[in-house]
C-alpha cells in the first residue's frame, strides 16, 4: 500500500523531467542531428552553464525561493570582465583578475538585494524578480553614461564612438575559451572542458561541504521555519542576508565562466535573460521552488539543453519554418517555471488542507461511532 | 519644528518616491522652455500618451480591489485583445467598423482568458503575482508560434514572401487608426488633445467607479481588504475574485486596442512582454498601493508616468546632449514597483 | 555554598498591569531544587502572564514591563529577553510546538546549540564555518531523551512523528541544556495519548530526583495530584492557595479555581430569566462537529429556547468556540442544525446569514471588521450583501447602488446608541480602542436584524467600562428586540450576570446545562469534567 503511494510520488515529483525526456526522445531524431553533434554541444553547455545555476542552489536551501536576483552577479560580473578587457590583461590572469573584481560588486548588490527581500517576506520571488529590473536600470546607467566619462575606459574598440559608454559587444578574444582549453581533452570526437569541469566540480564540493556547516544547519531551518530558528537564537535577517550575498558572487563568477566560453559580451542583453534559462533548467533537473540538489543541476542542463538545441531543428522539420522552434524552446521555459510555481503554491495549500481532513474523518467516525 | 513635522508626516503619507517622480516630473516641466522644447507640444504629447495608455491602467483597478495583488499577467488581457484585431481585420472590416468589430471579437476571448486566469488565481491565493508574471510570459510566447501557425491570410498583416504567418508590426493604416483621436479633436496651435479616447478612457473609468458603488463592487472591495470578513458575511469570495480577473483582462484587451489606433501599428509576438510593468508602476506612481487604488491613482499614475516618458528625452537632449530617458525610465518605474512590494500590507496575505 | 537553605525559584510580589488593567497582584511563589509545582487556574486566572515574566518574554517589557522582584538561587534576576532565561537555567515548553518540520529530532534537540568541530575556513572567516559534529550531537540528544525517560527516534524528521512524540522533542530540547534548573510545562498532556501522558508524568518524577524543579500547567486536576508535591491555585491575577498536594482534592481545587468572593450581579434581573426552559425550542443543535483547529467540536447535541440568552461556556480548548463558528460556515463542520423547523445546510455561510442568524466573532481583528475601511463600511456591510438594505435601484433593480445617505444614518445612530468613541462615521475601524471596535462589531450585528444572535468572546481584551456596555447592550438587545443570543466567553461570571441558562463545554461535548443562578463551583466541575 504505502510502496505503491511512494511510487506513485516519486513519479508525480519526476513528472518535470519525465516530461522533458519524453520531448527530447521525440525531437532528436526528428532533428536529424547527429549524436556527437548533441553530446558536444550538451558538454559544451554544461561547462558553460553549470556554475551559474549552482548558484541558485542555496537561496532555496534558506526558504527565499528560486533567485531571480542573480541576475545581479551577472551583471557584476560583465562590469568586471569589462574593465578587465580595457585594462588588456589576458588569458586566465584576466578572468581570475575579474573574478576577483566581481567579488565586492557582487557583495554589495547582494547585500542590497538581501535587505529588501528582508523587507517582503512572503514575497521574495517577485521582489527579486522587480529587483533584477531595478538594478538593470543602474548597470545600464553605469555601463553607458558613466564609463568612459567618470570611470576611465581608454580603448576605442569597446567604447561608442561617441566617446562615452560602452559597445553593444565587447569581445573577449583574449580570453575566449581559455579556460576550456586549459586542459585539452577529447573523448571520440566529443572536446571536454576540463577544467572548467574542474571548478564546477570543486563549486560542487564547496557546498556539499557548506550544507555541512552551522551557517548551513542555519540556513535550513531559518527556510523552513523563521519564527522558530530566531527563537532558537538564529539572526534570521543575517543568515538570509548571507544567503543572497553567496548566491551573488557565485552568479558573478558563474557569468565570467559563461561568457570566456561565449567569446564576447553583450553588454546589454547578456544577463537578461540568463536569470530565466537558469532557473528553467533547475526546475527541469526535477527541482522546486523549496528543494533542490546538486543532481537537479547536472540533470536539468543535460534535458534542458538537449531540448533547446533540438527544438529549433525539430520545428523546422515538422512546420518548416525555423522561428516555430524557437519560440517553442522560449515558450517551454516559461512554462517550466509557471508550472513549478503553481505546483509549489497548491502543496502549500494542499498540505494545510490535509490536516483538516485528516482530523475530520477522525471525527466522523468517533460521530458515528458515539 | 512642528512645520518640519507636519512636512514629514505629510512626505510619509505620500511616500518618498512618488514625492521625487512628481518633483522631477515639475522640474522637467519648468525646465522645458528655458531649453527650448516647445510646453504645448510636449503637453499634448502628454495628453496624447495618456489617452493610448489609460485603459491599460485602469485595468489594474479590478484586481487590486479584490485582492489579486498587482495584475503582472496584463498579457494576457492584450493577447485577447490583439486577437480581436487581427481576427478582425481578417475578416476585411475597415475603417471604424473595424474598431468596433476588433472590441466585439475580443470580448468573448477576454472572457475565456480571463476565467481560466481566474480560476487559477483561486487555486494559488497568496502567490498570485509571481504566477500572474509568467502566466503573462507563458501566454505570450505560445501565442507567439500561435501568429505563425494560425490561418491567417489578409495581405495586409502576413509576410509578403511566405504569405502566411503573421508580421511583427501591422500597420492600421485603412483600418482603425486614431478612430478615436480623430473623433473631435481639439487644435489649438501646437496643442491637440485627442477627445475622442479621452471621453472613451472616462466612459470606461466611469463605469469602473459605477461599479465600484454597486453591491458587488462593495462586495469586491471589502474581498480585497478581508476576505475572512467577506466569507463571513456570505460573500462568495472566489467568485468575487473571479468576477475581477475577467474585468481586468477584458479592460487590458480594450487597452491594447484604443493603444493601437493612437501608436499606429498592432505590434505582435514579443511586444506585449513588456507591457505589464509600465502598467504596473503607473498605477503604484498614482498612489495606489499593492491592496488599493482608485480611478484617481490610475489618472495621476497614468499622467506622471507618461510625462516622464516623454519628457525625459527631449529636455534632456537639449540640455545635456545626452539621452538617459531609457534608463530613467527603469529605474523609476521599477524601484516604484520595489517600493510599494516592500510595504507592509496588513490583511492582503 | 548553602544551596539547601536558599530557594531555587523565589517570586516575590509580582504584580503586572496592561495599560492599567491590573492581570497580577501579589504573587509570592517559591520552588526548591527538585521540587514538582502544579499550577492551575481557569483561563485569564494570570497563569500564563506569570509565566511569561519568568520567562523573560517581549511582550512583558513592551507593556511596561513587571512589579516585585525574582531571585534565581537568591540572586536577583533581571530577565531583558528569554535567552537570558535560559542562560540562567530556565526551560519552557510552550503549547505550540517550536520545532523545524523537516529536521531530526537530534537536529531539533541541539537547535542552534549544535555540537561543531573547527576548520580552516572557520578560523580564517567565523565559527558559523565550523562544521557539524554529527556523531558527538547524536550522543548529546541520546543523552537528552534517557534523561527524559521516554524513548524517542533520534533520527526521526519531525514531520514524520506523531505530535506525543513532537512534545517529547521540545521536552528533550531543554533537558539537553546543562544549565536547566527550572522546567515550566505548560500544558504538554494535552496533545498526548492517555499512555504517553502517563510516560510523560514518570519523566516528570525522573527529572524532580534528579534536581531539576518543574512548574506543571495543566488543567487535568488527576495529573497534578499524581506527580506534584504543591498545588498553586490562581484566580483573578491572585495566588489563592499553595497547598501541599497530598492535603488537597480534585474538588477542593476546582472550587478554589472557579469560587468568587460574593458575587453581586450574577442572578441579577434573573427574574425575567423565569420559566423560560419551558419556552419554544428555536434552534435545535443535533451531533455537531467542527474542525476549527484548537477548539475541536465532537459530538454537540444542544437546544435553543426562543427569547432567552444562552451562554456556553469551558475552558480554552475545549470546543466552546468551534461551536458558533462551526454553525456559521467558517470552519468546516458536520451534524444537523434545525433553525424554527427547518434544517439549515452546514459550511454556507450565506444560508445562515439568509436565515436571519448574525454571528459576533471571537477573532475582532481578523475575521469581525475591515480594519482598512471606515465605520460605515463595516457596520453597513453584510446588511447590504444579505437583506439588500441600504441600496437603491436603478433600471428595475439591475444596477443596485449604494445608498451613501443610508449608510451613514444607521452608522449614525448605532454610533449613538451603542456610545462609540470615534472622530466620525468615517473614520477607519483600525483607529478605534479594542471596546470600540467591539461595539462595531456588535452594531454590524445589530444592523441585519437577526432573529438569532450568536456572539462570541464579546468582551475579550477590552476594558472593564466597555465591558459592562456591551454586555449591557446584549442585554438590552435581547429583551427590547426578542432577539435569541447565544454567547460564549470563557468568563463564568460574565455569563452567570448575562445569561439565562449555561451550557459547559468540556472536551468538545456538552457537559451539562444548568440555570445561570447554578453556584460557580457546579460550574467548575463540569469545566474540567471531560478535559481531553
Amino acid at each position: 500500500m504505502s510502496r505503491k503511494k511512494d511510487l506513485r510520488q516519486t513519479i508525480q515529483k519526476s513528472s518535470v523531467p519525465l516530461m522533458f525526456v519524453l520531448i527530447c526522445a521525440v525531437c532528436i531524431p526528428i532533428s536529424g542531428l547527429s549524436p556527437s553533434y548533441l553530446a558536444n554541444e550538451v558538454v559544451t553547455r554544461m561547462g558553460r552553464n553549470a556554475f551559474l545555476i549552482l548558484s541558485l542552489l542555496i537561496p532555496i536551501m534558506a526558504g527565499m525561493g528560486l533567485n531571480f536576483g542573480m541576475t545581479l552577479g551577472a551583471m557584476a560580473g560583465e562590469i568586471a570582465l569589462i574593465l578587465v578587457c580595457d585594462w588588456q590583461i589576458v588569458g586566465i590572469p584576466g578572468m581570475v583578475l575579474a573574478m576577483i573584481l566581481s567579488v565586492p560588486v557582487s557583495v554589495l548588490l547582494g547585500i542590497f538585494c538581501g535587505k529588501i527581500l528582508n523587507m517582503a517576506k512572503g514575497r521574495e520571488m517577485i521582489t527579486s524578480y522587480i529587483i533584477s529590473y531595478f538594478i538593470n536600470g543602474i548597470y545600464q546607467l553605469v555601463v553607458l553614461y558613466l564609463m568612459g566619462s567618470v570611470i576611465p575606459i581608454k580603448h576605442t574598440s569597446i567604447k561608442l564612438p561617441r566617446g562615452y559608454g560602452i559597445r553593444n559587444t565587447v569581445s573577449l578574444l583574449s580570453m575566449r575559451q581559455k579556460l576550456d582549453n586549459l586542459i585539452p581533452l577529447k573523448i571520440a570526437g566529443i572536446k571536454i572542458p576540463v577544467a572548467t569541469f574542474l571548478v564546477v566540480a570543486l563549486l560542487c564540493l564547496i557546498i556539499v561541504w557548506f550544507r555541512r556547516t552551522k551557517l548551513g544547519q542555519d540556513m535550513r531551518a531559518v527556510g523552513q521555519d523563521m519564527e522558530v530558528a530566531r527563537d532558537a537564537g538564529i539572526k534570521v535577517e543575517r543568515t538570509r542576508i548571507i544567503s543572497i550575498v553567496i548566491s551573488t558572487v557565485l552568479a558573478g563568477i558563474g557569468m565570467i565562466i559563461y561568457l570566456q566560453n561565449m567569446g564576447n559580451i553583450a553588454t546589454y542583453s547578456s544577463h537578461s535573460q540568463i536569470g530565466m534559462f537558469c532557473i528553467a533548467a533547475l526546475l527541469v533537473g526535477g527541482a522546486s521552488v523549496d528543494k533542490a540538489s546538486i543532481g537537479n543541476v547536472f540533470l536539468g542542463i543535460i534535458l534542458f539543453h538537449t531540448m533547446f538545441i533540438v527544438a529549433p531543428k525539430a520545428g523546422a522539420v515538422i512546420t518548416g519554418d525555423s522561428m516555430i522552434g524557437e519560440y517553442f524552446r522560449v515558450f517551454v521555459s516559461y512554462a517550466v517555471i509557471t508550472v513549478a510555481l503553481i505546483m509549489y503554491e497548491t502543496n502549500k495549500r494542499r498540505n494545510k488542507n490535509r490536516a483538516g481532513k485528516q482530523l475530520e474523518t477522525e471525527q466522523n467516525g468517533e460521530g458515528g461511532a458515539s | 519644528m512642528t512645520f518640519m513635522e507636519r512636512l514629514k508626516e505629510a512626505v510619509e503619507s505620500f511616500g518618498l518616491p512618488r514625492l521625487i517622480i512628481t518633483g522631477f516630473l515639475i522640474l522637467l516641466l519648468i525646465a522645458a522652455p528655458i531649453v527650448g522644447a516647445d510646453l504645448p507640444t510636449q503637453i499634448s504629447n502628454i495628453i496624447n500618451r495618456f489617452s493610448w495608455n489609460g485603459i491599460l491602467v485602469l485595468a489594474m483597478v479590478p484586481m487590486v480591489h479584490s485582492g489579486c495583488g498587482l495584475n503582472f499577467g496584463l498579457p494576457l488581457g492584450i493577447i485577447s485583445g490583439l486577437l480581436g484585431a487581427t481576427i478582425s481585420i481578417e475578416m476585411g472590416f475597415t475603417g471604424g467598423l473595424s474598431f468596433v468589430m476588433a472590441i466585439l471579437i475580443a470580448t468573448p476571448f477576454a472572457l475565456i482568458f480571463g476565467g481560466l486566469y481566474g480560476w487559477l488565481l483561486n487555486k494559488i491565493k497568496g502567490g498570485e503575482m509571481m504566477i500572474a508574471t509568467y502566466v503573462g510570459f507563458s501566454s505570450v510566447s505560445l501565442m507567439c508560434m500561435m501568429w505563425l501557425l494560425l490561418p491567417y491570410h489578409s495581405p495586409n498583416m502576413v509576410w509578403g514572401m511566405a504569405g502566411k504567418g503573421l508580421r511583427t508590426t501591422i500597420s492600421l493604416e485603412g483600418y482603425y487608426l486614431e478612430v478615436l483621436s480623430k473623433f473631435l479633436q481639439i487644435n489649438i496651435g501646437n496643442l491637440s488633445i485627442p477627445t475622442g479616447a479621452i471621453l472613451f478612457f472616462a466612459v470606461l473609468a466611469f463605469g469602473i467607479w459605477a461599479f465600484l458603488h454597486t453591491k458587488t463592487g462593495t462586495a469586491m472591495t471589502a474581498v480585497g481588504s478581508n476576505p475572512t470578513f467577506a466569507k463571513a458575511a456570505g460573500i462568495n469570495v472566489d467568485k468575487i475574485r473571479l468576477i475581477s480577473v475577467i474585468m481586468s483582462t477584458w479592460l487590458a484587451a480594450i487597452g491594447i486596442l484604443v493603444y493601437e489606433q493612437g501608436f499606429g501599428f498592432i505590434q505582435l509576438y514579443m511586444a506585449p512582454f513588456y507591457m505589464a510593468l509600465p502598467a504596473v508602476s503607473a498605477i503604484l506612481i498614482g498612489g495606489a498601493s499593492v491592496n488599493k487604488a482608485t480611478i484617481m491613482n490610475v489618472i495621476i499614475g497614468t499622467i506622471l508616468f507618461q510625462g516622464i516618458v516623454t519628457m525625459t528625452p527631449t529636455v534632456m537632449n537639449n540640455m545635456i546632449h545626452m539621452d538617459m530617458s531609457e534608463v530613467i525610465r527603469i529605474i523609476a518605474s521599477n524601484g516604484m514597483i520595489l517600493y510599494a512590494l516592500t510595504r507592509k500590507t496588513e490583511g492582503s496575505k | 555554598m548553602d544551596e539547601k537553605n536558599t530557594p531555587l525559584l523565589e517570586m516575590k510580589n509580582i504584580k503586572k498591569d496592561f495599560f492599567g488593567n491590573q492581570v497580577l497582584t501579589d504573587i509570592n511563589l517559591t520552588l526548591k531544587e527538585g521540587e514538582v509545582i502544579g499550577l492551575v487556574g481557569e483561563n485569564g486566572a494570570g497563569k500564563s502572564t506569570l509565566m511569561k515574566i519568568l520567562f523573560g518574554a517581549d511582550v512583558i517589557r513592551e507593556t511596561g514591563g513587571y512589579a516585585g522582584e525574582i531571585r534565581i538561587n537568591g540572586e536577583k534576576a533581571d530577565f531583558r529577553s528569554p535567552f537570558d532565561a535560559i542562560a540562567s537555567g530556565i526551560g519552557m515548553v510552550h503549547q505550540e510546538f517550536s520545532l523545524i518540520p523537516g529536521f531530526t529530532a537530534t537536529e531539533n534537540i541541539l537547535l542552534n546549540r549544535e555540537s561543531k568541530k573547527k576548520n580552516i575556513i572557520s578560523e580564517i572567516f567565523s565559527e558559523r564555518m565550523d562544521t557539524l559534529d554529527r556523531p558527538e550531537m547524536e550522543q548529546r540528544a541520546m543523552e537528552a531523551i534517557e534523561k527524559m525517560g521516554v524513548k524517542i527516534e533520534s533520527k526521526m524528521v519531525i514531520s514524520d512523528m506523531p505530535v506525543g512524540h513532537k512534545q517529547f522533542t521540545e521536552i528533550a530540547r531543554e533537558l539537553s541544556k546543562d544549565q536547566l534548573k527550572l522546567l515550566i510545562l505548560d500544558e504538554p498532556t494535552a496533545v498526548l495519548t492517555e499512555k504517553e501522558a502517563e510516560a510523560l508524568l514518570e519523566s516528570i518524577r525522573g527529572m524532580a530526583k534528579r534536581g531539576i524543579a518543574v512548574i506543571f500547567i495543566t488543567h487535568r486536576l488527576k495529573e497534578i495530584l499524581s506527580v506534584c508535591d504543591r498545588v498553586a491555585v490562581m484566580r483573578d491575577g491572585c495566588l489563592i492557595q499553595n497547598v501541599p498536594a497530598k492535603e488537597t482534592d480534585e474538588v477542593q481545587i476546582t472550587k478554589w479555581m472557579v469560587g468568587r468572593n460574593v458575587d453581586v450581579s450574577a442572578g441579577a434581573g434573573k427574574e425575567e430569566a423565569k420559566e423560560k426552559e419551558e419556552g419554544e425550542v428555536i434552534l435545535s443543535i443535533d451531533r455537531l462537529w467542527v474542525d476549527m483547529p484548537g477548539e475541536t467540536v465532537r459530538d454537540v447535541s444542544l437546544d435553543v429556547i426562543k427569547g432567552e440568552i444562552l451562554g456556553i461556556g469551558g475552558l480554552a480548548g475545549q470546543g466552546k468556540l468551534g461551536i458558533p463558528n462551526g454553525i456559521m460556515g467558517l470552519y468546516q463542520a458536520g451534524g444537523t442544525v434545525t433553525f424554527e423547523g427547518k434544517e439549515i445546510p452546514l459550511n454556507d455561510p450565506r444560508k445562515c446569514l439568509d436565515s436571519s442568524f448574525a454571528f459576533v466573532s471571537e477573532d475582532r481583528r481578523g475575521v469581525g471588521l475591515l480594519l482598512d475601511e471606515s465605520l460605515e463600511w463595516n457596520i453597513a456591510f453584510p446588511a447590504m450583501q444579505i437583506q439588500n438594505k441600504f441600496l437603491k435601484n436603478y433600471l428595475g433593480g439591475l444596477i443596485k447602488w449604494r445608498d451613501e445617505k443610508a449608510i451613514q444614518e444607521v452608522t449614525q445612530k448605532y454610533i449613538g446608541e451603542l456610545a462609540i468613541k470615534c472622530t466620525g462615521s468615517q473614520q477607519k475601524a483600525r483607529e478605534l480602542s479594542g471596546g470600540n471596535q467591539q461595539k462595531v462589531c456588535l452594531a454590524k450585528a445589530f444592523a441585519l436584524e437577526p432573529r438569532l444572535l450568536f456572539v462570541s468572546e464579546p468582551t475579550r481584551g477590552i476594558d472593564v467600562g466597555a465591558k459592562a456596555l456591551v454586555l449591557q447592550a446584549l442585554k438590552q438587545f435581547n429583551r427590547e428586540k426578542g432577539v435569541t443570543v447565544v454567547m460564549v466567553s470563557s468568563e463564568l461570571e460574565e455569563l452567570r450576570a448575562t445569561c439565562d441558562r449555561i451550557a459547559i463545554v468540556s472536551g468538545g461535548r456538552i457537559a451539562q446545562i444548568l440555570p445561570a443562578s447554578t453556584p460557580s463551583e457546579e460550574f467548575g466541575a463540569l469545566m474540567v469534567s471531560q478535559v481531553i
